[in-house]
């Protein structure tokens, strides 16, 4: 890392560190920019506009990283630059070999920047990605064999002939690194060269390695047999074509002279054409920047945290005020109400601000399942609905692992091979959609595919095998709650996508630890539906405050079913220890929460007489209060920035009198009560 | 930013020489702690109590908007009688880049102490983890000589049964 910041230094003789973190999320949005192209892009049919916008994404990554000092990203960028130039003057035609070469090639980029980062450690290697754009921009098709290449090796200016017959040695001594043969019969030619022809496997750097061993690192030269015939057109010079200083990365990319370059043409015509690129770039961008403010995430959870303490200062005065006579403190009141609704509204628009939509999550989407389609050899196509629907940040990055499991279960096991499909009447495509829309305080998220659907048989045969009790006559919704089950998995055979039988318990859990639910549909033959439903926003929530001896919790609003007084005699103990009440016609188990808690009675001898019907994860307990004090939307603060996390809560929030109520994990007093 | 250079330079020469510790009282006994790592000195408020947690922790406290927990060093040290009055202090530290209140029978004084005036402690078996002192001060007040147990306070905030974790999740 030293090195990184070191070249960041020297280049412009101040510190440019201040500005890599906008250059980081630059890049960042513009190779996932890249990559949405590309994914969208017909290669029959390329869009001149789109093959600008990515040349575009290429240069400008380029002119960043070589501005901070990024070499290896430089370097990249500039070989993907040549060959996307080539393509957007239609030298050369779009193929499918290079989409994928152009797809790998931003993951690359996109490792060598989290490697800048300090994300990452290793430095991806890219000689034989360079090889292959290179290859692509001199208008080759990439030969499928394992990368062997024909290269023709001049080796000069000699004085002596001999000097060069080492090189033809070192194949004859490493069998592996290919053949080689001489094009001029042992003699110098005029000029004083000997000519090779070489096949091998190994990177130009390699042999350029291997053959200083014999002859200078400057009288090397290699190219590509097939195109020499068109460099030695304009070959004049004799420069060094490989790395020329000695332990250097083998990115030969800027060392490399101009003139050898297959695409000679390309640095200057990219030239000619970047005013022009510029403008358009600057025209967007100023469009962009009068109507939106690039902010740290810090910032706004700054906002975010004061206006937390506004409303709890609001909520304070409120109860305070209620102590006053409404006839003479009228003006008051009325002042503390106006606070109260202007309050709340600067609370909504401080919490949009944290909100984005839904295609931050999608989006990464079809690349994935365009990869997996790949490897599994089905068809799938993907569509998205709903993109513009908003989720808090924070949410949107927690979704997006269980979300992934979704979708690749899907891919794997939902959508049938294309031939069974065909048989079973549909069409050889599959299609999986993704869904997002609100729904009164929270967001519902689809995963829908029109594959083979769940097989009730199967499953309830894997859980007698599994020693679930499961019984011929339950509901589908009870057959299908088993896929939840721990170590429940159906595959018929595990693959490396999925189907190891650790997922989808996972993703339920997940999902409930972010306060949402998880359901799933399906009808054999017709395909899958698993409905996500989150809440909007994780920092605020409602809640219902209850006492316990001198204490005050907080129960989430949305688990809470019903309360009641409880009368004598309807909490009967089981085997001792457990108790239970009945509550219409179900056992419930209960949960005393100063038992739960350890609540000091100082004496007292009241014993809790309010029972509070809770549920989380499909399952409900009775819980044991004192008394209900009253509900009211509370800002959640973790416990965890100062202390850790503390079994039986979920967070803590500060109360109208600036004390500190503990919010309570009724999930895990579910699981608790249940096991 | 060369005109501060200098500045730093010479605070930098100054820290070198002498540092200063806030010392407070733990039943008879005065302990310094470096003052850099005190955010605040507040009086004692009620706190929430967090369940099942070690007895010295006395729960957590609201201080404007942060949930900050709250440690009875007397309970942790077992020194003294922990009674909660008017007079309670506790000493708001960052530490472990977390915010943490450590409750004292009361505080002192802020002073300076000379490298030379320190020195390095004796071993010796007391309830109190050597480990946590990094060396004792006699300080000159007048014609009487109190000495001055200066702690690491990093040290009990990050052992184990404080249950804080040794790198804080970002």
């Amino acid at each position: 890392m030293g090195e990184v910041s070191n070249q960041g230094l020297q280049s412009g003789g101040f510190d440019l560190t201040q500005f890599y973190g906008v250059f980081f999320e630059e890049a960042g949005e513009n190779l996932a920019n890249m990559e949405t192209l590309l994914l969208a892009i017909d290669a029959d049919a390329a869009n001149d506009e789109d093959l600008n916008a990515i040349f575009r994404v290429a240069h400008s990554i380029k002119g960043g990283a070589a501005t901070f000092g990024f070499s290896d990203v430089a370097e990249l960028t500039h070989e993907l630059e040549t060959l996307l130039d080539r393509l957007r003057k239609s030298e050369l035609k779009l193929r499918r070999d290079m989409v994928d070469v152009l797809l790998e090639a931003g993951d690359v980029v996109k490792a060598q920047l989290a490697r800048h980062q300090g994300t990452a450690q290793e430095s991806p290697d890219t000689t034989d990605l360079v090889a292959r754009i290179r290859k692509l921009a001199a208008g080759e098709t990439l030969a499928p064999a394992a990368g062997v290449r024909k290269l023709r090796v001049r080796i000069g200016p000699l004085a002596d002939a001999s000097t060069a017959d080492g090189i033809a040695e070192l194949f004859r001594d490493i069998p592996t690194l290919g053949t080689i043969d001489a094009l001029d019969d042992g003699a110098l030619s005029a000029d004083g060269y000997r000519e090779f022809c070489v096949a091998t496997a190994s990177p130009d750097s390699e042999l350029v390695e291997l053959f200083s061993f014999h002859v200078g690192r400057d009288q090397i030269r290699i190219s590509d047999f097939a195109e020499t015939a068109r460099t030695d057109a304009a070959d004049g010079r004799a420069d060094a074509p490989a790395a020329a200083t000695p332990g250097a990365d083998p990115g030969y990319g800027f060392f490399v002279d101009p003139k050898t370059l297959p695409a000679a043409k390309a640095p200057a015509a990219a030239k000619e054409a970047r005013p022009n690129g510029r403008a358009e770039k600057s025209a967007s961008a100023a469009a962009l920047e009068s109507t939106t403010l690039r902010v740290s995430v810090e910032k706004v959870d700054q906002l975010i945290n004061l206006v937390g303490e506004l409303v709890i200062t609001q909520a304070m005065l409120t109860q305070q005020a209620r102590q006053f006579d409404p006839v003479q403190h009228q003006a008051l009141l009325s002042g503390v109400a106006d606070l109260e609704r202007n309050t709340r509204h600067l609370q909504d628009a401080v919490m949009s601000i944290r909100m984005i939509p839904m295609a931050f999550v999608f989006n990464r989407f079809p690349r994935m399942l365009r990869d997996l389609a790949a490897r599994l050899g089905k068809d799938i196509e993907l569509a998205t609905v709903g993109e513009a629907t908003e989720l808090d940040k924070g949410l949107i990055e927690k979704i997006i692992d269980p979300l992934t499991h979704l979708v690749r279960n899907s891919a794997d096991h939902g959508i049938e091979m294309p031939a069974a499909r065909i048989a079973a009447g549909k069409p050889a495509t599959g299609r999986i959609t993704l869904s997002a829309a609100h729904q009164g305080g929270s967001i519902l998220i689809e995963v829908r595919d029109d594959g083979a659907g769940l097989k009730r048989d199967r499953i309830l045969a894997k859980a007698r095998e599994r020693g679930i009790p499961v019984r011929d006559d339950m509901t589908d919704q009870e057959v299908w709650a088993l896929i939840w089950e721990p170590g429940f998995s159906t595959a018929d055979q595990v693959s490396d996508v999925s189907g190891r039988g650790v997922g989808m318990d996972v993703v339920r859990r997940n999902i409930a630890a972010l306060g949402g639910t998880v359901e799933l549909d399906s009808a054999e033959g017709y395909g899958t539906r698993v409905s996500v439903r989150l809440p909007l926003t994780l920092a605020i929530m409602d809640g219902m405050s209850v006492g316990v001896g001198d204490e005050t919790y907080i129960l989430p609003l949305a688990s809470v079913v019903e309360s009641f007084q409880i009368e004598r005699g309807t909490i009967q103990s089981i085997g001792g220890s457990g108790r239970a009440v009945k509550v219409r016609d179900q056992f419930l188990p209960v949960v005393a929460l100063d038992e739960v808690f350890a609540v000091p009675r100082r004496g007292q001898t009241r014993a809790s007489e309010i029972m509070v019907i809770a549920e989380a994860e499909g399952q409900r307990i009775a819980l044991l209060v004192d008394e209900l004090l009253g509900q009211q939307q509370v800002v959640v603060k973790n416990l965890e920035a100062n202390y850790r996390r503390v079994p039986g809560v979920s967070g803590a929030t500060i109360l109208g009198d600036g004390r500190v109520a503990l919010i309570i994990d009724v999930a895990s007093l579910v699981r608790r009560a249940r096991h | 930013m060369s005109a501060s250079t200098g500045f730093e330079n010479v605070a930098v020469a100054a820290a070198a020489t002498s540092r200063e510790y806030l010392t407070f009282r733990l039943g008879g006994e005065e302990y310094g702690i470096d003052i850099l790592k005190v955010q605040e000195i507040r009086g004692y408020d009620t706190v929430t109590r967090i369940a099942n947690a070690p007895a010295h922790i006395l729960g957590v406290i609201n201080l404007r908007g942060v949930i900050v927990p709250i440690v009875d060093l007397r309970v942790k040290f077992a020194l003294g009688e922990a009674r909660y009055d008017a007079f309670t202090v506790v000493i708001v530290l960052n530490v472990a880049e977390r915010v943490v209140g450590a409750v004292v029978d009361s505080v002192s004084d802020v002073l300076e102490l000379a490298p030379e005036q320190i020195r390095a402690a004796p071993a010796f078996d007391a309830l109190l983890d050597a480990g946590y002192i990094t060396g004792l001060a006699s300080v000159k007040q007048g014609d009487a000589e109190r000495m001055l147990i200066l702690l690491d306070i990093e040290r009990p905030m990050r052992s184990s049964d404080m249950g804080l974790p040794e790198v804080r999740r970002h």
